[in-house]
C-alpha cells in the first residue's frame, strides 16, 4: 500500500533549542532559463527552508504583440501567426480562429472538410497529451526517457501533418470555410495505422508509469486544486476536469461534427498532480475513439466552401467570440471588425496557459521547492500562449 | 438562454438605475452585448453570477478595445467580459464597460472580486491599453517590463525606431529610417524625392 | 612543419596519427561540444526532436544539454528574443566559459523574424553577442540544425592557437564579456551594441567613384 505524503515537519528540534535558531526566509527568483522544459517564465518564491511561502509568477519573457501585428494585416495573414501560439499545438490554433471568423461571417463548413478538422484536431490532443506527460516525467527526474517515447510518436503524427500540409509543426492548414488542401485516401490511410498503433503504445506507456512507486509518491496530494476555486479562476481544460468540473466545450458548444460521435469526458476528484496525469492517459483514450468513428464515417465532399472568397474578403462590422477546447484548455478568439472589413479592428487570444496560471501560487503553498517544478509542468503551459 | 430584451430587462430590474444597452455583433454571430454603465458595472456582474436563473460562474474572457475618435463622436476605451455558467451550461453573456481614453479618467471597477479568473487579464488590459481597474488586488505590468512607460497597444502609441537597416523603407518606416541617419536605398531615395516634389 | 600526405596514410594504417598540436586540440573540442538547454520558443521543440530519437545529436557530440552555462560551450539561441529577455541572454552568455560559441536558431533569432514589427521584440540576437552560425527557417528542420552544428565544427577545425583567426580566449585584447543593456523608457539602452553589430551596407549605395577610389 503506497503510502501518500503529508505535510508534518519530519524533524524536531531539541526540546529548549525552540527561538535560538534565527531563521530568514529566502527569496528564490526561479528564472527564465531552467532545467524544466516549459519555456521562459519566471517564479519569484519566498522560501521558508524549503517550503514555498508565497509565489509570484512573472511572465512576458515571450510578449510577440501578436495581436497588434494581426491589426495590421488581413483576416487570413495572421492565419501564420495563430500557428505559433501554442507551438506544440498548431492545427488546434489555427482552427479556432478559423471558427471564430466563420462565427463571424456566418461561413458554413462542408461535412467533409469538418471531418477532416476533427482527424487533426484529435490527432494534435493525443501528440499534446503524450509530450505534457514525457516533459512532466523529465521534471520528475526521469531523465528523458518517456520523453523520448513520447517524442518517437510525435514522429510519426508529424509525418503525417507534413505529407498533409507541407510543415511539420506550423501547418497553417484550416482556412475559412474548410481546409487548404483535401486528405487523400493514401492520408487516412496513414492516419488509421496511426489510430491502430496507438493504444498499444498507451499501454506501454501506462505499464511503466501509472503503478510506478516514484510517481505515487511524488505526485498524489501534491498541489491539489479544490472545485470552486477552478470554477472561479476561470481554469478549463484537463484540469480543471481533473479537479471535478464536468466541462468540456466539445460537449457544450457541439462545435463542427463534434455532436456525432460517441465519446466520454473523464472528470477527476481530488484535483491533484497524480489527477492531471491520469485525466490526459484517459483522454487520449477517448481521442482514439472518436479518431477511429471519424476515420470510419468521413464522407466524401468539397475540402473547402466554394462561395467563400480569398481576395476583398470582408467581415461586417460588429464582434463575436469563437472557442474551442485546445489540448491545453478553452482557447477562443474575440474579433472586432469596423466598417472597412478588410482587417480585424481588435483581435484578441483569450489563450488557456495563461488563465490556467491564476492558481499557480495557492497549489504551490506550503510544498517544497521540487514539488513546483513538478506543479508547473502539470498545469501545461506554453510560453507562446502565455505571452503571445 | 433567453432573447437578449429579456435579460436586458431582467438586469434593469434587478439593479436599479442601472443603465443598460444592448450592442449588436456581427448578424451572422448572434451574440449581442450588453453595455453597463461604470457606476454599476459591478452590480450588474454580480446579479448575473448569483442569480439562480443564469448562474454565471465562469468568467472566460476579459478584452480591452480600443476607440479613436471618430468625427464628433469621443474616443473611448472598452472593456468587454464574456461570461459563462458551468453549471447550468449556458452562453454567452457579453457585458461591456466603457471609460474615457485620457489616461487620469480612465478608471473601472474590477470584477476581480467576483471572479478570480480576471486577476491576470485586467493586469493584462491595464498593461497595455491604461485602464486602471479599482478594486483589483495587484495591479501592475504583466506583459511588458516594470520600467516600461506608455501603453503600446493603444491605436496611438508610436514604436521607437530601431530600424537602421530596412531593405524596402516606404511609408512611415522610411520617415523614419531617414529621421535615425539609417540607410536608404536608391529607390526609397527616389520615391523621398518624388514625394518632396509634390 | 609539413608531413606528405602519402607518408601520412601510410602511417595511419599502421596506426600512427601525424598532428599538429593544434588540429588535436581542435578535434577533442569539436567532437564534444555540450549545448546549453536554452529554448526560447517554438524552435526549442525542434531542437528538442533533433535532440530525440530519430535525428539523434549526441552521436556529433552534443551528448547532454547541460542546464547551466557554466558548463556549457554552446549557446543554441532557438527562438524569438524579446526585449524583456535580451540582457538576461547576454548575461547568460557572459557567464559561459570560453571558448564559447553561439547558433542563431530560426528566423526571429537571426533578425526578428515574423515578428519584427513588434514593440518588444529584439531584432535579431547579433546585435549584442557574435553569432557564429546562423540558420535559417521557421522552424528549421531539425535536419537543418545537425547541418548547423556540422558547421560550426569546420568553423571549430579552423581555428587557430596563434596568429589571426585566433580564438578568442587566447587574444589578450578581446573581449569575452559583453555590455549587458539594461531596461528603458520604450526600448533597451543601448538599442545595439556597436562593437558587435553594425547594420549591413546596401550595395547599392556605393557609387562607382567610390569604388574607383578604394
Amino acid at each position: 500500500m503506497i503510502q501518500p505524503l503529508t505535510d508534518e515537519k519530519r524533524f524536531t528540534l531539541t526540546p529548549g533549542s525552540e527561538g535560538l535558531i534565527e531563521t530568514q526566509t529566502l527569496e528564490v527568483s526561479i528564472g527564465p532559463q531552467h532545467p524544466s522544459t516549459h519555456g521562459v517564465f519566471r517564479m519569484d518564491c519566498v522560501l521558508d527552508g524549503e517550503t514555498v511561502v508565497a509565489l509570484k509568477p512573472v511572465m512576458g519573457y515571450l510578449h510577440r504583440n501578436h495581436e497588434q501585428l494581426a491589426e495590421r494585416m488581413a483576416w487570413l495573414g495572421s492565419m501564420p501567426y495563430t500557428d505559433r501560439l501554442d507551438y506544440l499545438n498548431s492545427m488546434s490554433n489555427n482552427w479556432a480562429y478559423a471558427l471564430a471568423v466563420e462565427k463571424l461571417a456566418g461561413i458554413k463548413v462542408p461535412e467533409h472538410a469538418e471531418y477532416v478538422r476533427v482527424i487533426m484536431s484529435e490527432l494534435t490532443r493525443i501528440l499534446n497529451h503524450s509530450c505534457v506527460i514525457g516533459f512532466m516525467l523529465q521534471d520528475l527526474g526521469a531523465w528523458g526517457t518517456p520523453l523520448l517515447y513520447a517524442f518517437r510518436e510525435r514522429e510519426r503524427i508529424l509525418d503525417l501533418f507534413e505529407a498533409v500540409s507541407g510543415s511539420r509543426m506550423m501547418c497553417n492548414y484550416m482556412r475559412f470555410g474548410g481546409v487548404r488542401v483535401d486528405m487523400t485516401e493514401k492520408d487516412l490511410a496513414v492516419a488509421k495505422d496511426i489510430v491502430t498503433r496507438f493504444p498499444r503504445f498507451l499501454d506501454e506507456f501506462e505499464k511503466l508509469l501509472t503503478g510506478n512507486e516514484v510517481l505515487l509518491a511524488r505526485t498524489q496530494r501534491v498541489g491539489i486544486l479544490p472545485k470552486e476555486l477552478a470554477i472561479n479562476a476561470s481554469i478549463s481544460g484537463p484540469m480543471a476536469r481533473a479537479s471535478g468540473v464536468e466541462y468540456d466545450v466539445r460537449k457544450v458548444d457541439k462545435y463542427g461534427v463534434y455532436g456525432r460521435f460517441d465519446f466520454r469526458v473523464p472528470v477527476g476528484d481530488v484535483g491533484d498532480v497524480y489527477d492531471r496525469y491520469y485525466i490526459r492517459i484517459l483522454e487520449m483514450r477517448e481521442s482514439i475513439k472518436i479518431l477511429q468513428q471519424a476515420l470510419r464515417d468521413v464522407p466524401a465532399g468539397p475540402h473547402v466552401a466554394p462561395e467563400v472568397k480569398l481576395r476583398n474578403f470582408k467581415i461586417p462590422p460588429g464582434d463575436g467570440y469563437g472557442r474551442i477546447e485546445a489540448p491545453k484548455g478553452e482557447l477562443g478568439f474575440y474579433l472586432v471588425s469596423d466598417e472597412g472589413g478588410k482587417q480585424p479592428y481588435r483581435y484578441h487570444v483569450r489563450p488557456p496557459s495563461f488563465i490556467n496560471l491564476t492558481t499557480l501560487e495557492d497549489m504551490c503553498l506550503g510544498h517544497k521547492v521540487a514539488d513546483v517544478v513538478i506543479i508547473l509542468g502539470s498545469i501545461d503551459i506554453v510560453l507562446g500562449e502565455v505571452d503571445r | 438562454m433567453e432573447a437578449i430584451e429579456k435579460i436586458k430587462e431582467v438586469a434593469a430590474q434587478a439593479v436599479p438605475g442601472a443603465q443598460v444597452e444592448i450592442v449588436n455583433s456581427t448578424p451572422a454571430a448572434q451574440q449581442p452585448a450588453l453595455l453597463v454603465d461604470r457606476e454599476h458595472i459591478y452590480a450588474i456582474a454580480k446579479f448575473f453570477k448569483e442569480d439562480p436563473r443564469f448562474q454565471m460562474d465562469f468568467c472566460s474572457c476579459v478584452t480591452g478595445v480600443d476607440y479613436l475618435q471618430k468625427a464628433d463622436k469621443p474616443g473611448f476605451i472598452e472593456v468587454v467580459y464574456h461570461l459563462y455558467s458551468v453549471a447550468q451550461k449556458h452562453g454567452p453573456v457579453v457585458l461591456k464597460v466603457r471609460a474615457p481614453r485620457e489616461l487620469d479618467q480612465c478608471r473601472v471597477p474590477s470584477l476581480t472580486p467576483l471572479w478570480r479568473g480576471a486577476e491576470f487579464q485586467e493586469r493584462e488590459a491595464y498593461d497595455l491599453y491604461g485602464v486602471k481597474f479599482d478594486g483589483h488586488p495587484n495591479l501592475r505590468r504583466i506583459l511588458m517590463w516594470d520600467e516600461f512607460t506608455d501603453h503600446p497597444m493603444r491605436k496611438d502609441y508610436v514604436p521607437p525606431s530601431d530600424y537602421e537597416w530596412e531593405p524596402t523603407p516606404h511609408d512611415d518606416t522610411l520617415q523614419r529610417t531617414v529621421q535615425t541617419g539609417g540607410i536608404t536605398p536608391p529607390t526609397a531615395r527616389e520615391e523621398l524625392e518624388k514625394a518632396k516634389k509634390k | 612543419m609539413a608531413v606528405d600526405e602519402g607518408l601520412k596514410s601510410e602511417l595511419q594504417k599502421q596506426g600512427i596519427f601525424v598532428l599538429t598540436f593544434e588540429q588535436l586540440y581542435n578535434w577533442g573540442r569539436k567532437s564534444s561540444i555540450w549545448p546549453l538547454q536554452f529554448g526560447l520558443a517554438c524552435c526549442a521543440i525542434e531542437m528538442i526532436a533533433s535532440a530525440a530519437a530519430r535525428y539523434d545529436l549526441a552521436r556529433f557530440g552534443a551528448e547532454v544539454f547541460r542546464a547551466t552555462p557554466r558548463q556549457a560551450d554552446l549557446m543554441i539561441v532557438a527562438g524569438t528574443v524579446t526585449k524583456k529577455m535580451a540582457p538576461l541572454v547576454v548575461c547568460l552568455y557572459n557567464q559561459m566559459p570560453e571558448p564559447k560559441y553561439c547558433i542563431a536558431m530560426g528566423a526571429c533569432a537571426i533578425s526578428g523574424g515574423p515578428f519584427k514589427d513588434g514593440y518588444n521584440v529584439l531584432k535579431g540576437i547579433d546585435r549584442y553577442i557574435p553569432v557564429d552560425v546562423h540558420i535559417p527557417g521557421c522552424p528549421p528542420r531539425p535536419e537543418a540544425l545537425i547541418h548547423a552544428i556540422m558547421t560550426l565544427q569546420r568553423k571549430i577545425a579552423n581555428q587557430h592557437l596563434e596568429k589571426e583567426n585566433r580564438l578568442r580566449w587566447y587574444d589578450k585584447n578581446a573581449e569575452t564579456e559583453f555590455p549587458i543593456p539594461s531596461y528603458g523608457d520604450h526600448d533597451l539602452q543601448p538599442p545595439a551594441n556597436r562593437e558587435v553589430w553594425q547594420p549591413p551596407r546596401d550595395y547599392r549605395d556605393v557609387t562607382l567613384d567610390e569604388v574607383k577610389k578604394a
